[in-house]
């Protein structure tokens, strides 16, 4: 594994995909730049018991298939079964620079079995699930993340993780 | 995603984001994040490489029990090659080429 960091002083430590996006659409002649989520607190809840005693779910911007949905709802899988791959089409990654054929690298439910297995964490609940990338915040705080919010109150599930693409 | 995450929150669900997009997560504000500074696609750690995605969950099991305050970021200590041009190449605009 590679821990050794190259940076140039001269620039950001990390990307902006802020300033990217709004230069990229801009010179395309779009001049409303997206206005992303900003908030100035953010909600704080601790673990409710020990993580070794915990239920914990995952969620992905990923969509089953293999191809990119004409609509987008919120799903589940089954975490004892899941799919051996979800599909990334029509989402903002990479595609350049690597590839998302290894499905733990980016929904890393084997990594999370193997957490269970090391009682590392409780158990993995029984539904993982996918969020779909919505372009209207309005959207995604009115209808999907509520519908989240009630598959995992309805698992019990006491800690998320969540990864973006 | 960062939206989903605090709508859990705010119900007592602890959360904890894994991704490769800093300023957008740390923009909206969210309670936990993990930081891999990668291309966008493998925010959990390079293809194949099981040991390095162990790793990155490992950091985000451990900030779920760590963080004492919302905010909290960690970043993974990983590079993804010696070779930086990634940053510049996504989404790269290209001036004085014919359409």
């Amino acid at each position: 594994m590679n821990t050794r960091r190259a940076v140039d002083p001269a620039h950001r430590t990390f990307v902006s995909y802020i300033d990217k996006s709004r230069e990229y659409y801009l010179a395309r002649g779009y001049s409303n730049p997206y206005r992303w989520a900003y908030f100035e607190d953010a909600p704080f809840a601790s673990l409710r018991r020990p993580l070794s005693h915990s239920t914990v779910t995952l969620i992905t911007t990923a969509h089953e298939g293999t191809d990119a949905p004409s609509f987008r709802n919120v799903y589940s899988v089954p975490s004892d079964d899941p799919p051996a791959r979800l599909s990334t089409a029509g989402l903002f990654w990479d595609m350049q620079a690597t590839h998302t054929d290894d499905l733990d690298s980016y929904f890393p439910v084997h990594r999370l079995h193997q957490s269970v297995h090391d009682g590392r964490i409780g158990r993995l609940a029984r539904r993982l699930h996918g969020v779909p990338t919505q372009y209207s915040q309005r959207k995604t705080r009115a209808c999907d993340a509520p519908e989240i919010l009630r598959r995992c109150q309805e698992d019990a599930v006491d800690a998320a993780l969540l990864v973006p693409l | 995603m960062s939206l989903v995450a605090r709508h859990l929150e705010a119900h007592g669900i602890a959360t904890v984001i894994l991704g490769c997009a800093r300023d957008v997560v740390e923009h909206c504000g969210v309670p936990r994040f993990v930081f891999t500074d990668f291309p966008l696609g493998n925010p959990c750690g390079k293809p194949y490489d099981v040991a390095m995605q162990r790793a990155i969950v490992g950091f985000a099991l451990d900030l779920l029990e760590s963080a004492r305050a919302p905010r909290t970021t960690v970043q993974t200590p990983f590079v993804w090659s010696a070779d930086q041009s990634w940053r510049d190449h996504y989404m790269r605009i290209e001036t004085g080429t014919s359409q």
